[in-house]
């Protein structure tokens, strides 16, 4: 329920009352925002009183008289185009020339109530100013929430840039004072690291630009007929030197192909999120098993893993932006927390779905299923 | 070299400033053991107290600085502790134990916002050994 606050401005003191009463047990529903809206009136006599009160705290809904007797309604309206913002004026008069409408209008006035009105006629003027201004303050929140978003975003990104630049700046710095390292051991580490991180910078970057193309829309789409099967065994080859490294086995559990209309390069996008997290996020000398399922309207990908897995609060983010799951567990394993989200976006593309089951310490299965007739254009 | 006997105890989950500190301590002629968690910590306390700890504030738990320094001081409350945090740069907190209003709390005997140099935590320490 919000309450908007109305000020009226009139010299009779019956109009003043008439219109609190009417007005002080009023309130509507506005459909486009599914709210409540009642109101609280306040009455005041004259222009100058209005004035003083706009200036410090403004109504949203201003009924004002023009004859006044200091100064006229139109004067008011002059003196607070400062203040206007999100108010409407609806102007209540008895006999307004057209001169004095036309002047009104360019002021900001909303509305015009001829007197004398009905108790009804008030009502459907205050509705459709309320109406106005509710809808106006949603569509500003919205705005305001998606620009709140995009900076979140930003400095979250600048953060994760920010992390390897310091790391390797800091060990340039170490190896510029040559005295510094004297074991040459701990020289190569310092090597390996700089370029560990480095090579997760360009992967944050890359990712950054596929999420930039998927998400704006403007990427080259080429969709044609493509085997899901033949691309994950490809993935799964460019895994194979991480994956062996910790003797971890890889297997692809269905062979047969699986035909769809897709773009490539989004499936191979897909899968070597999936697959390289299966790898990341898994015990040594553990597995990670493959398949790739076909029914008569989708397509659906599995990959389970031998690893960490997950408790259920962790899983419930999981598919948001730069979320990584930050514990004992993870500490030492770098990723730029884009890639899951967007798998996600890919999948949303075919009208898919994502999900995920995992037990900590047993494992997590990753499902996603992309329809085959979804309605992807064609370029 | 100038050496010296003195045991430090890293603590830092970031494991490349946890190694750059390390490298830097040792060329200085420290001994240094690191952690790169509080329980990796934890353990090494059960052993020989070290004479000096620096330790961030922001591990698995945000507040993990906080607890560990509390467990130091409480085995020996002359050890030096310098807590260093990236809390400033997160989330526009500036925490400092001179500027605190009560200090009491924090346990540290120094708060330093990272990035912090190695010059300036060796100096913090010999500082607070009395050297």
């Amino acid at each position: 329920m919000e309450t908007l606050n109305i000020l009226v401005v009139d010299d009779e003191l019956g109009m003043r009352n008439g219109i609190k009463r009417v007005l002080d047990d009023y309130s509507i529903h506005v459909s486009e925002v599914d709210s409540d809206v009642s109101f609280s009136v306040k009455a005041v006599e004259s222009g100058e009183e209005a004035i003083t009160i706009i200036r410090k705290n403004p109504p949203y809904i201003l009924l004002l008289d023009h004859k006044l007797p200091g100064i006229s309604g139109i004067e008011v309206l002059e003196q607070i185009q400062n203040e206007m913002r999100d108010m409407q004026v609806i102007m209540i008069t008895a006999y307004a020339s057209i001169e004095t409408a036309i002047r009104a209008t360019k002021l900001g006035a909303y509305d015009f109530l001829p007197k004398p009105f009905t108790p009804t006629e008030l009502k459907n003027a205050v509705r459709k100013a309320a109406e106005h201004i509710i809808v106006t303050i949603q569509a500003k929140k919205l705005v305001e929430e998606k620009r709140q978003v995009r900076f979140q975003f930003i400095s979250v990104l600048a953060h994760e840039l920010k992390a390897p630049l310091n790391a390797v700046e800091g060990y340039l710095k170490l190896m510029s004072d040559k005295s510094t390292i004297e074991d040459p051991e701990v020289f190569d580490h310092i090597v390996d690291r700089s370029l560990t991180r480095l090579s997760y910078m360009r992967k944050l970057i890359i990712d950054l630009l596929d999420m930039t193309r998927i998400e704006s829309g403007k990427k080259q789409r080429e969709i044609k007929e493509v085997n899901v099967t033949d691309i994950a065994k490809i993935s799964m080859e460019s895994m194979m030197p991480d994956a062996s490294e910790r003797n971890i086995k890889i297997c692809l559990e269905t062979d047969a192909p699986v035909l769809m209309e897709a773009d490539q390069n989004e499936v191979e996008i897909v899968l070597n999120n999936l697959i390289s997290n299966a790898v990341k996020y898994n015990r040594d000398n553990g597995g990670v098993f493959v398949s790739i399922m076909d029914s008569d309207h989708s397509v659906t990908i599995r990959v389970r893993d031998t690893g960490i897995g997950m408790t259920k609060e962790e899983t419930d983010r999981l598919f948001n932006d730069f979320v990584r799951i930050k514990n004992e567990k993870t500490r030492n394993i770098l990723g730029s927390g884009l890639g899951l989200s967007i798998v996600k976006k890919i999948a949303n593309l075919y009208d898919g779905s994502v999900s995920v089951e995992s037990k900590p310490d047993i494992g997590s299965t990753f499902k996603i299923s992309l329809k085959k007739t979804s309605n992807i254009q064609k370029n | 070299m100038e050496r010296n006997e003195k045991d430090i105890l890293l603590v830092d989950d970031d494991q490349d400033y946890l190694m750059q500190m390390e490298i830097q301590f040792k060329s200085a002629g420290y001994k240094v053991k690191t952690a790169g968690s509080m329980k990796e910590a934890e353990e090494i306390l059960q052993g020989e107290l070290p004479h000096g700890v620096v330790l961030d504030l922001m591990m698995e738990e945000t507040d993990a600085g906080f607890t560990l320094c509390h467990k130091i001081k409480g085995k020996n409350s002359s050890i030096p502790v310098i807590l260093v945090t990236s809390v400033t740069s997160e989330t526009g907190y500036s925490f400092d134990s001179e500027t605190m209003s009560n200090p009491e709390w924090i346990k540290a005997d120094v708060v330093l916002p990272k990035p912090v140099r190695f010059e300036q935590l060796e100096r913090e320490l010999k500082r607070l050994w009395g050297d």
